[in-house]
């Protein structure tokens, strides 16, 4: 395989590759279900505790 | 080896058994660094200074092992956090952060009045060896301590469970420290491998990479043992800095030493290639360093001063991508109108255009989280201070944009102007939101009611605010000037000013810019004061655990109830 060939495989793979995987996450985000897991994911920091769960 | 899963390898109990077994090896090697053979003593500093240094240190800690398992092997408490190292990394934050910003001023000062600061026969003293002290102490020093602690004690918070790893938390912070001060000491004897942001020769590289995996490792145990079921936004970006920040300064400081026990090492890339590298670290070192690490601090200490859940959790996670997506490719900005392809140096630009989308959606979610509470910046100093630097963290990201522009590059690249707009971020952004949260964090670590003093916060906060902006308007000034000055062509087709003409037409500026940065200075020293008087529980700082000095317990017999928590 040359370099050419390599390098187009590359760029082409990795463009789509991180634009499916950045389309993924956005779906993931707005997602319906995962709404109330992402409501009490956002207020995690006002309910921590002095000790840790054993 | 590898038939043992990885959270049984990495026990709580094994942890000094690894660690000694580190330090040895490093004591071994310092002891023939010490000794330098090589001819190369001629042409560039020996490791004769950093040999001794590391044996001191290595032995040190070797000791302390020793000190340590004299009564048997440390048993962890799994049901109390590790705060000890939090604390630890307050206190050197501060100290870092006043050693990092004295210097700073220094050599605003040197720029300012060349010849009161100069002294022949002190190379250390000379500009070009304090400046790389000064990025590297405020950047790695007071920035990284702070990133380190602040992430110790979000990561235990948001996943409900203590540090993993036994005594590994502690190896990486004094780890650490040891290499700020091999760092350090060696710019100022003149080892360097010239690299912007990433001096430190080949052997402070590998110690600090042994630190940064014990310290991912730390991190990531800590995860996987987490009782919380989600991973809270926080911990993403902690997480998306410290792996980053290892693959730049992995293959960034790819090179080959003149020998195992010389200090001299050659760079594996060259000529474009090389600045090409040097920059995706460093631009990448802006982006993950004082940007994903930073947004982590400002997704947890915000919503819980501001006692206010995230505003959109959906947009953390949106604009958390896209920040890791995009920033990545932003580094050939730095090399506009350089060797580098012109498409690459596009390619540069756009990206960086295209980070005015993720950087603001952070802004607005951090400010946006103040819903319900904006009039707590009325009363609360602290919140102030995190959320000024929301705004800084704003401004600046929308002016890095514009510079990365290559036309309006064309007139700001090495001029005033980036320092200013690289300050407005450092002091504006990273110092207010550190600030903020060692604010926070030193009433919470050492059980204290409240600060020592807020009206010192009102003084600290607007002494930087006053300062920062001394330091930025300034270099705008002198930036622009000198940009247009460079480019200016009389009738005839000439230059219209030598170049010490430029120079000279900003020592304005210089004296403001050096007056901005000692007032930031002298707001720093403030807070040092007010956290070491909170620390010895002086002031409104009342203990919070019960246990009240005698003489601070009140005399009546009507005493109020001490308040646990919160």
């Amino acid at each position: 395989m040359s370099y050419d060939t390599l390098a187009h495989v590359i760029k082409l793979g990795g463009t789509v590759a991180f634009f499916g995987i950045f389309v993924i996450a956005i779906i993931y985000a707005l997602w319906p279900k995962n709404k109330a897991r992402f409501d009490h994911a956002a207020s995690l920091p006002l309910h921590d505790s002095d000790t840790p769960e054993v | 080896m590898t038939s043992t899963p990885f959270t049984t390898r990495f026990k709580d109990d094994d942890s000094l058994f690894y660690i000694s077994i580190i330090l040895g090896l490093g004591f071994i090697w310092s002891m023939f660094a010490a000794h330098p053979t090589g001819v190369s003593a001629l042409l560039y500093p020996t490791l004769e200074m950093h040999g001794y240094m590391m044996m001191f240190f290595f032995l040190l800690g070797i000791l302390a092992v020793v000190y340590k398992v004299g009564d048997g092997v440390p048993k962890i408490d799994q049901s109390e956090y590790e705060d000890g190292v939090v604390k630890a990394g307050v206190i050197a934050t501060t100290f870092w952060g006043i050693a990092g910003m004295l210097v700073g001023v220094i050599i605003a000062c040197q720029l300012t009045w060349p010849n009161i600061f100069y002294f022949d026969n002190l190379p250390w003293t000379n500009f070009g060896r304090l400046r790389p002290l000064h990025t590297s102490a405020v950047i790695f020093a007071f920035g990284g301590n702070a990133l380190i602690a602040t992430s110790f004690y979000v990561v235990q918070r948001t996943c409900r469970t203590r540090l993993a790893g036994g005594m590994w938390p502690w190896f990486v912070f004094w780890g650490y420290q040891l290499f700020i001060i091999l760092a350090a000491t060696g710019y100022l004897a003149g080892v360097t491998q010239s690299k912007e942001y990433a001096e430190p020769e080949w052997y402070v590289d590998i110690w600090l990479t042994i630190v940064w995996v014990a310290y991912l490792m730390v991190f990531m145990a800590t995860l996987y043992k987490r009782k919380e079921p989600h991973i809270y936004v926080a911990n993403w970006f902690y997480l998306a800095f410290i792996i980053t920040v290892a693959i730049l300064h992995l293959v960034n400081n790819l090179a080959l030493p003149v020998g195992a026990f010389e200090a001299k090492s050659y760079s594996l890339f060259a000529g474009v290639q090389d600045a090409m590298t040097q920059w995706w670290y460093g631009h990448n070192a802006v982006g993950f360093f004082l940007t994903a690490g930073f947004l982590a601090i400002m997704y947890y200490f915000i919503p819980k001063r501001a006692n206010r859940p995230v505003w959109s959790y959906k947009l953390s996670i949106v604009h958390f991508w896209a920040v890791i997506f995009i920033y990545i490719w932003a580094g050939p900005h730095h090399l506009h109108f350089t060797a580098l392809p012109q498409w690459t140096q596009t390619l540069g630009m756009v990206f960086s255009i295209m980070l005015w989308m993720p950087s603001w959606g952070g802004m607005i979610n951090g400010l946006m989280t103040l819903s319900g509470a904006w009039d707590k910046l009325r009363t609360d100093p602290v919140l102030r201070m995190l959320v000024v630097s929301v705004a800084f963290y704003g401004m600046a990201t929308f002016e890095g944009p514009l510079m990365s522009v290559r036309y309006v590059n064309a007139l700001s690249h090495y001029t005033d102007w980036t320092i200013g707009h690289v300050h407005s971020g450092a002091l504006g952004w990273n110092g207010f939101v550190t600030f903020g949260a060692l604010y926070c964090l030193v009433p919470w670590l050492w059980k204290k009611k409240e600060l020592y003093s807020l009206r010192l916060v009102e003084w600290h906060f607007w002494l930087a605010t006053i300062g920062i902006l001394f330091y930025i308007t300034s270099m705008w000034v002198s930036g622009i000037m000198e940009g247009l000055m460079w480019r200016a062509y009389t009738d005839l087709g000439f230059l219209e000013y030598a170049f010490i003409e430029t120079v000279s037409a900003k020592h304005i500026s210089y004296i403001v810019r050096a007056l901005g940065g000692t007032l930031f200075l002298l707001g720093t020293l403030i807070m040092a004061y007010n956290i070491r008087m909170t620390i010895k529980g002086r002031g409104l700082a009342e203990a919070l655990d019960g246990d009240v000095p005698l003489a601070k317990k009140p005399a009546l017999p009507a005493a109020q109830p001490i308040l646990v928590g919160e």
